[in-house]
């Protein structure tokens, strides 16, 4: 009786946790042409305890890329396709798939996409895994289905970082990029901001103010391993990963200012980057790693300027209006996303690097901490939503746009984590 | 034993949804530490990643009445600035006088000035502009005497509002450079 009561306490615990920590997300907007797929149930799947199909729709669906065509009943991977009934019921393509049981408690599970247009499969593949496993199956899966139509990777099975606010305590939380299986980094009764993922996915930088001062750290997230990078005497504060993920930039006070300096990621061989009588912050890298864009106020209001990453003179980036701040470039290096300040808003905008067209992204207020998908659709930034912090989703066109808010708590400080290695 | 397996699984289960998965036949790597003991085994207990959790301290600040003495100028501790400004006003000069005068009549005492910045715009750069206004102190002070390494300037930004109201009246609240001696931080 006692055990388990225990257990039950524990269950409840879990849920509780899960319940609270959860993101979840609203779509507006669709993308200009959504291609219509189907994807048919997966033989085997009803023994599961997560259905793979309604995670890999669901993700199809909030890409806002997708319409889904209805696929009644189950379909095996080798199951033979009708073609001109799925042509019929409008699907350009249909995926199948059979899950079947396999050794030491693990489930196999064989994918075909389907051309309803071509008649002919777009490729397949197998993947074999544990029972909780199922939802980061299905992401694997969406983002195969992705590519193969779209031509670019997908981030379904990518990792989001953010800070949570709830009261008085501060949690960097990972989620997948669904929202779901939030799981808390680091607690703390002080601020956390800035977080920063090494391009590896395997640590993420921040600032702490848990010794009632700014502070940047490193921290390993399978283990959960602290490194203090930069604690020197005044702030220390917005690190960014060079490509290599040897390096960050951050920046310091120590020498008067805030100021940009290169130091190694075990937090030896600190060197000054740059130098003015102004502010100098927000360092981002180029995804080639040869230029550091950051904000500076030396010309009088704080813009975008960029700056070899060995160092030398500055070139101002960014010239309409007075506040232009936090610079993030797409992963293809072609695009600017920074925030711009017009009238009285703070709004998500895109500089095209190439013809310096820029466009504002959002009607919002508030928008804050811009971060690329890791294959430059979507672009994921903090906004402001009935006086709440939420996580708001752009794709880089402006068509699609989702929200994402905590059931509790301000949610703020979004980064987007990297493509995992296969 | 029941009651040591059904938590091991949950363990076992919370870690594995964290740490994604192993799908070994297209080569594909999970992403953290993830093991499977193959046929037959039991999946190794997985340790979840550990939350890191940090817990103030409680600073000592015994031996500091003078400083809280409501009726000493030393109490006062607070210097506002305008908009986008990082000049101390006349108003706060003899606040600042006050605290040079202490510190350098006790050259063991140190402080940190804590600099503030309203809510508007990007945090990182509001945490400059707060380091901006903790600096303007601590010049005045360099300026008054004070010897440099009694002073730590810092900046909490944005992120610390004395005020947590959205108008002007709270971002002004909100524009500030805070003195804290030691024992106090």
């Amino acid at each position: 009786m006692r055990l388990s009561r225990t257990f039950a306490f524990c269950l409840l615990l879990l849920a509780a946790f899960a319940a609270r920590a959860q993101l979840t997300i609203e779509i507006s907007g669709a993308g200009a042409n959504r291609i219509p797929v189907a994807i048919a149930s997966f033989e085997g799947e009803s023994a599961l305890p997560q259905s793979v199909t309604a995670v890999v729709r669901a993700d199809l669906e909030r890409s806002g890329l997708f319409k889904l065509v209805d696929a009644p009943g189950a379909m095996g991977e080798a199951a033979p396709v009708n073609f001109g009934d799925w042509k019929g019921r409008g699907a350009d393509a249909l995926l199948v798939g059979t899950i079947a049981a396999g050794q030491g408690g693990r489930s196999e599970v064989r994918i075909r996409l389907h051309d309803t247009q071509k008649q002919a499969s777009l490729g397949g593949v197998n993947y074999s895994f544990l029972p909780q496993q199922a939802r980061y199956i299905g992401h694997r899966i969406a983002d195969f289905v992705y590519e193969k139509l779209l031509g670019e990777p997908g981030v379904f099975s990518t990792r989001v970082a953010y800070v949570v606010k709830s009261g008085n305590r501060y949690e960097l939380q990972i989620a997948d990029a669904d929202g779901m299986n939030a799981a808390t980094a680091l607690a703390s009764a002080e601020p956390i901001i800035s977080p920063a993922w090494s391009p590896d996915g395997a640590r993420i930088a921040y600032v702490s103010f848990e010794k009632k001062k700014p502070i940047v750290y490193v921290h390993t997230l399978a283990t959960g391993q602290r490194q203090v990078v930069a604690n020197f005497k005044g702030s220390n504060s917005a690190p960014a990963w060079a490509p290599d993920g040897r390096r960050l930039a951050v920046v310091l006070t120590k020498d008067g200012g805030s100021q940009l300096y290169m130091v190694n990621a075990d937090g030896s061989g600190i060197n000054r980057l740059a130098q003015s009588s102004g502010i100098d912050t927000e360092p981002y890298f180029s995804p080639d790693g040869k230029f550091i864009y950051f904000t500076s106020d030396r010309g009088g209001s704080p813009q975008i300027y960029r700056i070899a990453s060995t160092g030398g003179e500055a070139q101002r980036v960014t010239f309409d209006g007075s506040y232009n701040v936090t610079p993030r470039l797409s992963p293809d290096g072609k695009t600017l996303a920074y925030v711009s300040r017009n009238g009285a808003r703070f709004q998500l905008t895109l500089m095209d690097l190439a013809t310096k067209q820029t466009q504002i992204l959002t009607d919002s207020n508030k928008d804050e901490s811009p971060s690329f998908a890791p294959n430059g659709r979507m672009i994921l930034y903090a906004s402001e939503n009935g006086g709440r912090g939420v996580l708001a989703a752009v794709s880089s066109d402006g068509r699609v746009k989702q929200r994402l808010s905590a059931v509790a708590g301000d949610v703020r400080e979004p980064a987007w984590g990297p493509f995992l290695k296969n | 034993m029941m009651r040591r397996t059904l938590l091991l699984s949950l363990a076992a289960a919370a870690a594995l949804t964290l740490a994604g998965c192993k799908s070994s036949q297209t080569g594909e790597q999970p992403y953290a530490n993830v093991e499977d003991k193959g046929p037959g085994g039991a999946a190794k207990p997985i340790e979840q990643p550990p939350v890191a959790t940090v817990t103030p301290q409680k600073p000592d600040d015994s031996g500091l009445a003078a400083l809280k003495d409501p009726r000493s100028p030393l109490s006062k501790r607070s210097v506002y600035f305008d908009f986008d400004s990082f000049v101390i006003k006349d108003e706060y000069k003899p606040l600042v006088d006050a605290h040079a005068k202490f510190l350098v009549g006790n050259a063991k005492m140190k402080i940190l000035i804590q600099g503030n910045a309203d809510e508007r715009g990007s945090r990182e750069y509001n945490l400059a502009l707060g380091q901006k206004r903790a600096d303007a102190v601590k010049r005045s002070l360099l300026v008054l005497g004070v010897k440099e390494d009694q002073i730590e300037s810092v900046s909490l930004g944005e992120e610390k509002p004395k005020n947590p109201g959205h108008d002007e009246a709270a971002w002004a609240d909100n524009r500030r450079g805070d003195i804290l001696y030691s024992g106090e931080y």
